[in-house]
C-alpha cells in the first residue's frame, strides 16, 4: 500500500527546494529561451521563410520548449536524489517507511511538476516573441507529461548513479542538449540533405520534438503514434530500471 | 543470561560481508528489551554502525534474521520503520532548510499527519524552538546535532538508535544529551546507542553489549557485567622494602613491586569479596610487623573491563 503522506512529505519537500532556488530553477532556462527566440526566431528567423507552412518563429516553439523540458526536467530530479547522497541525508529516506513508489512520485512527481510549471512560463514568453496556436492542447498537455516524467526519471537514474557533480552535469550538457540541437528543434529533417535525413532518424529525440510539434500544428516529421509509442517505451525502460535499483540498493544502500 | 520475553528487536545470526569481502557482522545475536537502554560498545569500525544500518535499512544483510516488534523487519518493514528513529552519526540533511520545516518534513516522511504542536514540543524539549525559523547552516555544532535528535524523534519512535550521539561535542552539550536520554527512557522509548565512551554506557545503560571486529563478544547487565569482570586493585607503599612476603599473605592474590617497595593486590570478583580481601591484607600487613604509609585502592571501571575483553579478543584472534 502507498504511503500517501510519505510520498507528499518527499513531494513538499522537494518544491520547497525550488523555491528557494527559484532565480536558477525559473529566471534562467525563461531568459535562456528568450534569447533563442530573439536569436533564431526574430534575426535569424527574419531571413527564412516559411518552414513546413509555418512562420519560422512559431515552427521553433515546441523545439525549445522540448529542450527545456528535457534539460530541466533531467537536471531537477538528478540533483534531487543526488544532493542527499552528497549530504548524507540519505539516510532518512532509506530508513523511512518508503519504498520506490513514494520515492519516485515524491521526487520525480516534483521535478514533473517544476517541469510543467516552466513549460507554462516558456509557452507563455513565447508569446511575446512569436504568433503560435496549438492544435491539440489536451494531446500537447498529456504529451509534456510523459516526457517531463520520463526525463525526471531519467534524472533520477542519472542521480543515483553519479558519484560527482560533474557526472551529474555530463548527460544533460554533452548528451541531451547536442542531440536537442540537432534533433529537428530548429529545422525540419526534410531540410537536411541525404543521408543525414535518414541519419537523423536515430536520434531519439527527433522523435520527442516531431511529436510535440504535432501537438501544436498537426503535422509532424514522424507519425505521432510511433513518437507516443516511443516515449511510453522510454518511461517503460527508465521504470524499470529504477525498480532494479531499489531492489538491489545499488548506488544507495550498502 | 535468561532469555528476553517479547524482545522489541531480536538479531538472530546477523551477517554482513562486504563486497570486498570485510566481514562487519558475524553472525550477531542480540535481543533488545522494550523500554531498555542499550549501549553498543566498540572500537571503531568495530560493527556498530553496519549493526544500526542493517536494522534501519541503510545497509543490505549477507545472513540472519532481524525481527522488530514481533515482525520479521524482511517482511514487515514498512509497519517497523514507522517505529524507528535513527540519529546517525554524521550530520546530513539539507543545510538551506529551516530548523522547523526540515523537523516536519521527517515527521511526513515516517508518514505522520502534520502536528505543529508536537513539533514544537520537540523542538522545544531541545532548546531549538527559538532557533526553528534559522537555516540548519548557520547554527552551531550542537545545534546541528540537536536537529538530528529533533528529526529522529519527530515522528514519535518506539525505538530509538542514536549512534555515537555525542561524538565531537562538548562536556556540557554531552551532559544535555544524557539528559535527553533518561527523559526518553521516562517516556518509554527503547534506545539503543552505539558509543566508545565508556563513560556513556556507564552514566546510560541499562544493559551493555561489546561488539569488535564484528563479533558480539558480551552482552550483560551494566551492574552484572561490572560485578561479574569487576575487579579490586590495591597498591600498598611500604615503609621499607621487603624481599619476601610474609607467610599470612600467601593466600591472597598479591604480588611485590618496585624492588619490594610496594605491594599490590589484584583480585576479588566485583562482589565485594576484593575489598574485604584488601583489609585482609592490610591486617595480615601489619600483624606482621610490616608497616605502610600510603595506600591506592580502585574498583575496575567498564572501561577496563572492555579494553581487557577486546585486547584478549584480539590476542585469540
Amino acid at each position: 500500500m502507498i504511503n500517501w503522506r510519505s510520498t507528499y512529505a518527499i513531494y513538499r519537500n522537494e518544491l520547497a527546494r525550488f523555491r528557494r532556488t527559484v532565480f536558477g530553477s525559473i529566471v534562467s532556462p525563461v531568459l535562456t529561451t528568450s534569447l533563442y527566440f530573439i536569436v533564431f526566431g526574430a534575426a535569424i528567423g527574419g531571413r527564412i521563410s516559411e518552414v513546413g507552412g509555418l512562420d519560422y518563429g512559431a515552427f521553433i516553439v515546441p523545439g525549445l520548449l522540448m529542450l527545456t523540458l528535457l534539460s530541466e526536467s533531467t537536471s531537477n530530479a538528478s540533483f534531487g536524489i543526488y544532493m542527499p547522497r552528497f549530504t548524507g541525508a540519505i539516510y532518512e529516506l532509506l530508513s523511512a517507511p518508503v519504498g520506490v513508489v513514494e520515492t519516485l512520485l515524491g521526487f520525480v512527481g516534483a521535478a514533473a511538476t517544476k517541469s510543467l510549471i516552466l513549460a507554462a512560463i516558456i509557452l507563455l514568453t513565447a508569446m511575446v516573441f512569436v504568433d503560435y496556436t496549438i492544435a491539440h492542447p489536451f494531446f500537447a498537455l498529456i504529451y509534456i507529461m510523459l516526457v517531463a516524467a520520463s526525463f525526471s526519471l531519467l534524472g533520477f537514474i542519472l542521480g543515483v548513479w553519479a558519484e560527482g557533480f560533474e557526472k551529474l552535469q555530463m548527460v544533460p550538457l554533452l548528451i541531451l542538449t547536442p542531440l536537442t540541437f540537432l534533433g529537428g528543434t530548429f529545422y525540419s529533417i526534410d531540410m537536411l540533405p541525404a543521408p543525414w535525413d535518414k541519419i537523423a532518424l536515430a536520434n531519439p529525440i527527433v522523435y520527442l520534438v516531431s511529436g510535440l510539434r504535432w501537438t501544436f500544428y498537426g503535422d509532424s516529421d514522424v507519425s505521432i503514434g510511433i513518437s507516443l509509442g516511443l516515449t511510453l517505451g522510454f518511461l517503460a525502460l527508465c521504470i524499470a530500471i529504477i525498480a532494479t535499483i531499489f531492489r538491489t540498493g545499488w548506488r544507495l544502500r550498502t | 543470561m535468561e532469555p528476553i520475553h517479547d524482545p522489541i528487536l531480536d538479531i538472530r545470526g546477523l551477517t554482513k560481508v562486504y563486497p570486498g569481502g570485510l566481514k562487519a557482522l558475524d553472525s550477531v545475536d542480540l535481543s533488545i528489551r522494550r523500554g531498555e537502554i542499550f549501549a553498543l560498545l566498540g572500537p571503531n569500525g568495530a560493527g556498530k554502525t553496519t549493526l544500526i544500518g542493517a536494522v534501519c535499512g541503510m545497509v543490505r544483510i549477507s545472513a540472519g534474521s532481524i525481527h522488530a516488534f514481533g515482525g520479521d523487519l524482511a517482511n514487515n518493514w514498512r509497519t517497523a520503520r514507522q517505529r524507528i528513529g535513527l540519529v546517525p552519526q554524521e550530520l546530513g540533511f539539507d543545510m538551506f532548510d529551516t530548523v522547523e520545516r526540515q523537523v516536519g518534513y521527517s515527521r511526513g516522511l515516517f508518514g505522520r499527519a502534520p502536528d505543529r504542536a508536537r513539533i514544537e514540543e520537540v523542538l522545544r524539549s531541545l532548546s531549538l524552538w527559538d532557533k526553528r525559523d534559522e537555516e540548519i547552516r548557520k547554527l552551531s555544532g550542537g545545534m546541528k546535532r540537536r536537529v538530528l535528535i529533533a528529526k529522529a524523534l519527530a515522528h514519535d519512535p518506539e525505538l530509538l538508535f542514536l549512534d555515537e550521539p555525542t561524538a565531537g561535542v562538548d562536556v556540557e552539550l554531552r551532559r544535555d544529551m544524557w539528559r535527553q536520554i533518561d527523559s526518553l527512557r521516562d517516556q518509554g522509548v527503547t534506545v539503543i546507542l552505539t558509543t566508545h565512551y565508556i563513560e556513556e554506557a556507564e552514566e546510560m545503560a541499562d544493559r551493555v553489549g561489546v561488539i569488535d571486529k564484528g563479533r558480539l563478544l558480551l552482552v550483560d547487565e551494566k551492574e552484572a557485567m561490572m560485578k561479574r569482570l569487576g575487579r579490586t586493585e590495591a597498591h600498598f607503599v611500604l615503609a621499607a622494602p621487603v624481599s619476601s612476603l610474609p607467610e599470612s599473605l600467601r593466600a591472597y592474590p598479591v604480588t611485590l613491586a618496585e624492588d619490594g617497595a610496594v605491594l599490590s593486590y589484584r583480585g576479588g570478583d566485583g562482589t565485594g569479596k576484593g575489598k574485604a580481601e584488601v583489609a585482609a591484607v592490610a591486617t595480615a600487613l601489619l600483624q606482621a610487623g610490616i608497616a605502610f604509609t600510603a595506600l591506592d585502592q580502585k574498583e575496575s571501571s567498564l572501561e577496563d573491563i572492555f579494553v581487557d575483553l577486546v585486547e584478549r579478543q584480539g590476542l585469540a584472534a
